[in-house]
């Protein structure tokens, strides 16, 4: 038998999983398409009023960033639940925790990843401040990363439903209202010239607190999903 | 101690002793309830600031106090129920989940009840309203997922991995929209948190907490009970049982 | 005696409050009891019908 070292598993999987999105387009373009669409649709129900959109694009940005996050969740462990191979990855001998993580990282660089190069265009539609989409971005780095973690946990509780949609917006977005707050809220500040190195330190903090925290509980309910 | 804890524990036994216990804490909750109520509507003086509205909180504080409360102890029982595979430590995390949330939605609709008057508005976004509205969504979380899943002894180890995960999140999201609720600058009127509180308020606000305490604890066991016979349906103790029962 | 169901003013309030307390802490303890009756009820029939088979 081979053994392989933990570094070179994991960049296996991570390699893996980025080539099969990549054969997949409509997994990579299809939660930056509905980012877009919820995007465009604000100014429709809301009015084009200038000062307004200014005001509440922050918002308006995060909770589609948040909205698009959650959709493409499923896509973590789905398809390797329904062709098996999520078995062979709990039956690796190295811990599962990890190489959760390298599934997370696959999964934020397809979808978090875009949804970051893409807002700024978004931010200028909504006609947000030069300035700030510069920390818009910042915001989105720390952030949307949180987001794949937790709700990592979460899609590994639901995976073994048939339909787990609904429930998985039950049980996702309470956790992500942090994340919500404190990104808005920083480009809130900043609008009004404010200093806002405390709320990046906060979602810096909450991203290292999600690294090392949630790949134990997506790890044990993987193990309960497939039991 | 852990023989003594795991023959308490074992189904049959737990379930002959829990229907020893209930009369008694009934019996003590409706005491202490009707105690309570005296103190607090008859009693205890009218507020010189809220006028009589304030009798509110003698139901309000302590199903916000049990809210929180409930939602920790199903997070212990759960890791509990997952460390040392006790069933019944499982059985309590799950029955515990509707009853916290009774207490969740309780406290959110008194809340309004003290806010209309209050603030001239029945939903203020207040850091408080909106915690426990998110504490709400949390327990709702918990109850669908053990609903959704079939086999109910996975079904309890995923709702206790969700309500540890809850658990460590609670503080975050709290402080969270409270520092939201102070920067967005709502309602500045600090709830319930006067300098100093006339005893013939303080002690009708506690005797209801301890009430509600015994109240969990009766309402807590009466589920335990129907999901223990629903759980082990098959074995011999609730064939006795039932046998026992019919004859 | 009205003055006391009068509550200052804030009568519907307060006793609001106070019902939907009623009606909370009621049903959490009726629905497990009436779960727990249909439960014995249900159990019984079963272990009826299997003895029945025997």
């Amino acid at each position: 038998m081979i053994k392989s070292s933990l570094a070179r598993v994991f960049f296996a999987l991570l390699k893996r999983d980025l080539l099969l999105a990549f054969r997949h387009r409509s997994e990579l373009f299809n939660p930056l398409l509905f980012f877009v669409l919820v995007v465009t649709l604000f100014p429709l129900g809301t009015g084009a009023d200038t000062k307004l959109l200014q005001a509440i694009a922050p918002g308006i940005i995060w909770v589609a960033a948040l909205l698009a996050a959650m959709l493409s969740l499923d896509t973590i462990f789905r398809s390797d639940f329904e062709d098996g191979s999520l078995e062979l990855l709990l039956l690796n001998p190295h811990p599962t925790s990890i190489l959760v993580l390298a599934k997370v990282l696959a999964h934020w660089l397809i979808t978090g990843l875009p949804l970051m190069i893409i807002a700024p265009l978004l931010a200028l539609f909504l006609g947000m401040d030069q300035e700030l989409i510069g920390l818009l971005v910042v915001t989105l780095f720390l952030g949307t990363p949180v987001l794949s973690l937790i709700g990592a946990v979460a899609i590994a509780l639901t995976v073994g439903l048939k339909r787990g949609g609904i429930l998985l917006s039950l049980l996702v977005l309470p956790f992500y209202v942090p994340v919500l707050i404190f990104a808005t809220n920083a480009i809130e500040m900043a609008m009004s010239g404010l200093p806002v190195t405390a709320q990046l330190w906060i979602l810096g903090s909450f991203l290292l607190l999600a690294i090392t925290l949630t790949p134990w509980p997506t790890a044990a309910a993987l193990k309960l999903s497939l039991s | 101690m852990m023989k003594f804890i795991h023959k308490t524990a074992s189904p049959p036994y737990f379930y002959q002793l829990s229907g020893r216990w209930i009369p008694w804490l009934a019996g003590i909750t409706v005491l202490l309830l009707l105690a309570g109520l005296y103190g607090g509507l008859i009693v205890a003086p009218t507020d010189y600031q809220q006028g009589e509205s304030y009798r509110i909180i003698f139901i309000h504080v302590p199903a916000a106090w049990m809210s929180l409360f409930v939602y920790i102890a199903m997070a212990v029982a759960g890791a509990i129920g997952l460390i040392w595979r006790i069933k019944l430590a499982e059985s309590v995390a799950v029955c515990s989940a509707p009853i916290g949330a009774g207490f969740t939605l309780l406290a959110l609709i008194t809340g309004s009840m003290w806010g209309k008057p209050m603030w001239g508005a029945w939903w203020v976004w207040d850091a408080r309203l909106t915690s426990e509205l998110l504490l709400l969504f949390l327990y709702f979380g918990v109850m669908s997922l053990y609903a959704a899943i079939a086999d109910k002894r996975v079904a309890s180890r995923a709702v206790a991995l969700l309500a540890l995960v809850g658990v460590v999140n609670i503080p975050v999201i709290h402080y969270s929209v409270e520092w939201w609720n102070t920067l967005h600058q709502g309602p500045t009127i600090a709830k319930f948190d006067k300098p100093s509180i006339d005893l013939r308020m303080l002690i009708p606000l506690l005797i209801m907490a301890t009430a509600f305490k015994f109240y969990y604890v009766w309402a807590l066991l009466l589920r335990v009970r129907v999901e223990l016979l629903e759980r082990e349906r098959n074995t011999q103790w609730v064939k006795l049982l039932l046998k026992q029962l019919k004859g | 005696m009205s003055e006391f169901f009068h509550m200052g003013g804030y009568a519907l309030y307060v006793w609001l409050s106070y019902a939907v307390a009623a009606v909370i802490l009621i049903a959490n303890i009726v629905i497990p009891k009436l779960q727990h009756k249909r439960m014995l009820k249900t159990l019984t029939k079963k272990m009826l019908r299997a003895e029945q088979l025997k």
